[in-house]
């Protein structure tokens, strides 16, 4: 294949790797907006999510879109009350103090992994696509199910930002990130918000791997690379931004489809951690993000 | 003074039961503790940081592998006497602290936490992308003959167990004794202030972040001499020792020992090493070992062992 060709196929796959981390890095993005911690199990909501999906598809073999369907609202909603568990038996006693917190969700990670590789066993395994389609370019053939999951992806994240910005809940929230203290003053349960930032934190995540289940096996060990990947969009994004989170979601997934097509995934992971690293160092705010208030 | 004795009294003790233990130990258990004490050095040296300063790396296992490659690397291609390895392999972990430092260093908090975590991914990537020389997750093994040496007359064969055990309770020794030193000197309390509050440490004229420099220095030095010592008695070192799990046991050991204790860090890498062993037995998910651990300490016991007989009963533990 020539340049062009080429091209096309790495911003493709950039595109579709942007969509899912667009959605997972949200979800890390609003915990930490919302809650000031950092979760570092985040990865395994997305892990979490992608099993849960082999799961649910796996009881109605003979119906794969509407078991995949099924799989899109369970997983996420499962993950949900997994999540709203752990804050209400660790991190609400920690009270969200950051550091202890990291601390614990590190453990939280060990925990959820190893007990999916105990009941789950260390393969991965396949999930059939809900739909079979290919798009034939004249230079290629390409999966049309990656295009209904930039489409899913993408829903997903208008019904976020409309949830944020244009709903009751998404004031309430809005208001405990700007002022805790005071937003308790007024009435608003924060225990329960923190609760229900947490869980839809974990669910945004656990989307994304129900939507990249088809794509990539699910296994127990495929949390950290969207782990890793989150942080770094919601650092170069600025920690208090959900645009830039989006944003960034898109630059750093459509480069690192560029720079795995041309050059090594791993060279992409190097400079994109290393970048973060001096990003956090120097740009606190990220590059996209505003001041500290 | 009697303070000063105790604490002589319970390190001369551990060092001289350490020592008798080798003559008692059956093979496997003697091994064990070989790694026991090259690990519990690595501990002490995250302890310098997170226990003295109040800085909580997520990223040590860079340090740790820079010590393992390089004298690992040292011994296999440039056939260097494993005591320049040693050396070599501790000096790179040296200068990785003080570089990281000198950028890593600016922030603090959870800040620190994700750049070191996210310093220490980078290193384990490079691990993976120089395969050729690393061999990845396969690694470099280090042949017997390699990992002899005569010194002063003396043969020594690293992989003779009695000698290794010795040499491994050495190295043990001389990390304990620098700690007890630092926290004793006047430089382990002004690093305790900057834990306490570092703002008023700062406006009694102390320049803390060279302070921290030092503290991350000698941090890195002892984990990376723990590293360059781990591949000369064991004679393999691969990428998993660069990855995230080899940052975080470092942590553990130090939760569960009693962070900012010089004797916790043993305390906590013994129990572990056992516990993960154990459980290694029973099931192939044992690192939810260290999951369980981790919120257990988080919620319930955060000065853990040392730490919680310092406060209750023995307060002059150092």
């Amino acid at each position: 294949m020539d340049l062009g060709p080429h091209l096309l196929l790495a911003l493709l796959e950039g595109t579709v790797s942007a969509f899912v981390l667009a959605v997972t890095a949200l979800g890390l993005s609003l915990v930490f907006g919302v809650m000031r911690i950092v979760n570092v199990a985040h990865g395994e909501f997305f892990m979490l999510g992608a099993v849960l999906a082999w799961w649910i598809t796996s009881l109605v073999p003979e119906a794969p879109f509407w078991g995949f369907m099924l799989a899109l609202i369970g997983a996420p909603l499962a993950v949900g009350a997994i999540a709203v568990v752990a804050d209400a038996l660790v991190l609400r006693r920690l009270n969200y103090q950051p550091e202890a917190t990291i601390v614990a969700t590190i453990g939280l990670l060990y925990i959820l992994q190893q007990a999916v590789l105990t009941i789950y066993g260390p393969d991965a395994r396949p999930v059939v696509a809900p739909i079979q389609f290919r798009v034939v370019f004249p230079w290629f053939g390409y999966s049309g199910y990656k295009l209904v999951a930039v489409g899913a992806a993408s829903l997903l994240l208008l019904a976020a930002w409309y949830g944020v910005t244009r709903t009751k809940f998404g004031l309430i929230m809005r208001a405990t990130q700007f002022d805790r203290e005071t937003a308790q003053a007024f009435g608003i349960p924060v225990k329960r918000v923190y609760a229900a930032v947490f869980a839809l934190g974990a669910m945004l995540a656990a989307a994304a791997g129900v939507l990249v289940v088809p794509l990539q096996q699910a296994h127990y060990l495929m949390g950290l690379d969207p782990l890793l990947l989150s942080f770094i969009v919601v650092i170069i994004g600025g920690l208090d931004s959900l645009k830039g989170t989006i944003l960034a979601a898109f630059v750093i997934g459509i480069s690192d489809g560029i720079i795995s097509v041309f050059f090594s995934p791993t060279l992409a992971k190097i400079i994109a951690t290393l970048v973060v690293a001096l990003v956090l160092v120097f740009r606190p705010n990220g590059l996209f993000g505003g001041k500290a208030r | 003074m009697i303070a000063n004795q105790r604490s002589l009294i319970l390190h001369a003790g551990l060092i001289v039961i350490l020592f008798a233990l080798q003559f008692l130990l059956p093979d496997y258990h003697h091994t064990n503790f070989t790694s026991i004490m090259v690990l519990a050095t690595y501990a002490m040296g995250y302890n310098i940081l997170v226990g003295y300063t109040g800085l909580l790396s997520l990223g040590h296992a860079m340090f740790f592998a820079a010590g393992l490659y390089g004298a690992g690397m040292g011994v296999y291609y440039l056939e260097l006497h494993p005591v320049l390895a040693f050396i070599l392999g501790s000096v790179a972990g040296l200068l990785l602290a003080i570089a990281i430092g000198l950028i890593a260093l600016r922030t603090t908090g959870v800040a620190f936490m994700i750049v070191t975590l996210m310093f220490a991914q980078a290193a384990f990537l490079v691990t993976l992308y120089f395969n050729d020389i690393t061999h990845g997750d396969e690694g470099l093994t280090l042949t017997q003959a390699a990992r002899g040496f005569d010194l002063l007359g003396w043969h020594v064969d690293l992989t003779n167990p009695s000698q290794r055990y010795n040499l491994a309770l050495a190295l043990f020794l001389g990390a304990l004794l620098l700690c007890l030193a630092l926290v004793r000197s006047p430089v382990g309390r002004v690093l305790v202030a900057i834990r306490e509050n570092e703002e008023r440490t700062k406006m009694l004229g102390y320049d803390a972040r060279r302070y921290k420099l030092l503290a991350l220095s000698l941090s890195g030095l002892l984990s990376s001499a723990a590293g360059a010592a781990y591949v000369l008695f064991f004679g393999y070192v691969g990428s998993s020792f660069a990855a995230i799990p080899y940052s975080i046991y470092p942590l553990l050991w130090v939760l569960l020992g009693g962070v900012g204790t010089v004797v916790g860090p043993v305390i906590g890498t013994l129990l572990m090493f056992y516990l993960i062993e154990i459980s290694r037995d029973h099931t192939s998910s044992y690192m939810i070992v260290v999951g369980v651990v981790l919120v257990l300490l988080v919620l319930w016991f955060p000065k853990g062992i040392a730490g919680t007989i310092r406060a209750r009963w023995w307060g002059w533990i150092p």
